[in-house]
């Protein structure tokens, strides 16, 4: 994993901890993610999969070590350019992160209108992606009167409607049926494969044995070498056989 | 693009108005009431400013000459007078007009003139003074330094409780003042008090902008707008209020009355905008002080 190689790589950890009082998070990550990488980090709950996301973008800051977006250094960035540095990603969170009182509509816009772009230019991309989610029909409603599969996909067509460099998902597929499931993944690897870096953290072992990228393992906050997971698919393949 | 920004902001600010039409509408009405006040002080002092100017307008300096003055020095004396500073004329009043003027004035009282041996008034200067040196300050100079001259054995100036009225009319004037400050900071924090109150409501909405990629400017503007609305329209609300009540009063007082003392006149273009705009500036300042501690990253 300590492929510090070549310059290419869109997002470099060296030695990052993250410690919330004495719980260590994450012990030491070094870790490189090649521009239009697929990465899958995988890990049971509380392993610290959400937390390596949220250093990513500066919904935390780390404890020790460093991190380069794009050559930039997240520890050394001026307050006033942290908001550029969060339009570089499109980002599903775990917990979706709708603004409850305004509508789906609102809620997609919010990424383009924060980029200053034309309400025209905006209301054409939100409706695309709306389509491309199958939500069309809910472009007026608000969050909580949509499920959660719903929200989800909502949260979806958020993060990707930006056309980002980087997505960053976490769990995007947590509370979908393997149907729905399926029409989110094949939408993040539509969008990997128009040339988007996707890192996805999932404890869902259908969606690490089915799709093709690479796999980092966590637990409690150690990263280890994937082939910890091959039991489990092993495991899987026995029951679906 | 500029403008595009702002219209937007401006959409966003009256969205959110909107949403919350019962908080901001109290915020309006009670800039409204302070403003009210404040400029009904403001047209109270207006107006007895008006009433102070033209009762200093009739202000003349009488200076009494001493009995043995002679008359060929009176030329010299007037010339002298004449040229200290605000004086634009002398007249001189002789005392046997003087006398002509008693006698004429008291035509009833004729008997006591009778057993007069001799004058009993002294001869007169009388000075004007140049309008724009009218402040009361200046009159109580001038008449000092006349009094100064050998040949004066007193002066008068007119009303000398024009000069106590001026003490208290500026005590009042600085009371009033003092007044509109404490309303300008009453509004300054209902603002302020309305901006905290709506982004605590609203600050799960606002982090997940920031996570988006908005930034501090793109969240707090439309909070600008608003203040700066609200300070607009308390502040003309108030005026407008203000100046339905003067002409109430205006229709109600008998025009044969007021006329003879004086015309009751509103608050100049001037003074009027002065105080809107100071209300727009408190609805600024509210936002700005109940802002700048949010949003740290
Ligand atoms: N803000 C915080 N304050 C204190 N502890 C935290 C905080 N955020 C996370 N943690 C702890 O850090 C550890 C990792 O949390 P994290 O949310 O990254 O886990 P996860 O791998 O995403 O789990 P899940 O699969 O359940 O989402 C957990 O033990 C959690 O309790
Ligand atoms: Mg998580």
């Amino acid at each position: 994993m300590m492929q510090n190689t070549e310059g290419s790589a869109i997002i470099r950890m060296f030695h990052v901890h993250k410690r919330f009082g004495k719980k260590n998070a994450l012990t030491d990550i070094t870790l490189d993610v090649e521009r239009n990488d697929l990465l899958l980090v995988s890990g049971p709950s509380g392993a610290g999969k959400s937390t390596l996301l949220r250093l990513l973008y500066l919904g935390e800051a780390l404890s020790e070590g460093q991190i380069l977006i794009d050559g930039m250094n997240l520890s050394r960035i001026a307050d006033s350019r942290i908001p550029l540095v969060r339009r570089q990603f499109g980002i599903i969170f775990q917990d979706y992160k709708l603004i409850q009182t305004k509508t789906v509509y609102e809620n997609i816009a919010l990424v383009l209108e924060v980029k200053g772009e034309k309400t025209r230019f905006i209301q054409k991309k939100v409706t695309s992606v709306l389509r491309t989610v199958g939500m069309e029909e809910r472009i007026n409603s608000f969050p909580p009167s949509l499920s959660g599969g719903e929200q989800q996909r909502i949260a979806v067509a958020r993060a990707v409607v930006g056309d980002p460099k980087i997505i960053l998902a976490d769990e995007p597929t947590g509370s979908l049926d393997s149907e729905s499931a399926k029409i989110i993944m094949d939408l993040l690897l539509g969008v990997h494969a128009r040339g988007a870096t996707v890192i996805i953290a999932t404890h869902d072992k259908e969606i690490i044995r089915d799709t093709k990228g690479k796999v980092i393992y966590l637990k409690d906050g150690l990263m280890m070498e994937p082939p910890m997971i091959e039991p489990l698919i092993e495991k899987k393949k026995t029951i679906t056989l | 693009m500029k403008t595009e920004l702002l219209i937007f902001f401006i959409k966003r600010a009256f969205q959110d108005m909107n949403s919350n039409r019962f908080l901001h509408i109290v915020t309006i009405i009670t800039i409204s009431l302070s403003i009210l006040i404040v400029s009904a002080f403001g047209l109270f002092f207006t107006n007895i400013n008006d009433i102070m100017v033209s009762w200093k307008k009739g202000v003349k300096i009488m200076a009494y000459l001493n009995k043995d003055v002679e008359k060929i020095q009176l030329p010299e004396l007037k010339q002298k007078i004449l040229s200290l500073y605000g004086v634009s004329a002398v007249r001189f009043i002789p005392k046997e007009d003087a006398l002509e003027e008693l006698k004429r004035q008291m035509k009833r009282q004729m008997a006591l003139f009778e057993n007069l041996k001799e004058n009993p008034l002294p001869d007169v200067f009388e000075i004007q003074m140049i309008p724009s040196t009218q402040n009361w300050g200046k009159v109580e100079i001038l008449a000092a330094q006349v009094e100064m001259f050998p040949q004066v054995a007193g002066v008068e100036y007119g009303q000398r409780w024009l000069g106590r009225v001026t003490g208290i009319f500026n005590l009042f004037k600085f009371a009033g003042t003092a007044m509109c400050l404490v309303f300008f900071m009453a509004s300054v924090f209902i603002v302020a008090n309305t901006i905290r109150l709506l982004f605590f409501s609203r600050r799960e909405e606002f982090e997940i902008m920031r996570l988006v990629g908005a930034t501090d400017g793109f969240i707090k503007a439309p909070f600008y707008i608003e203040g700066i609305f609200q300070g607009i329209l308390g502040g003309v609300i108030g005026i407008l209020i203000l100046f339905v009540i003067y002409v109430i009063i205006t229709s109600n007082v008998d025009p044969g009355i007021s006329s003879g003392f004086f015309v009751m006149r509103f608050l100049p273009i001037s003074i009027s905008m002065g105080i809107v705009f100071s209300s727009m500036f408190a609805g600024w300042l509210g936002c700005y002080l109940s802002l700048k501690q949010f949003l740290k990253y």
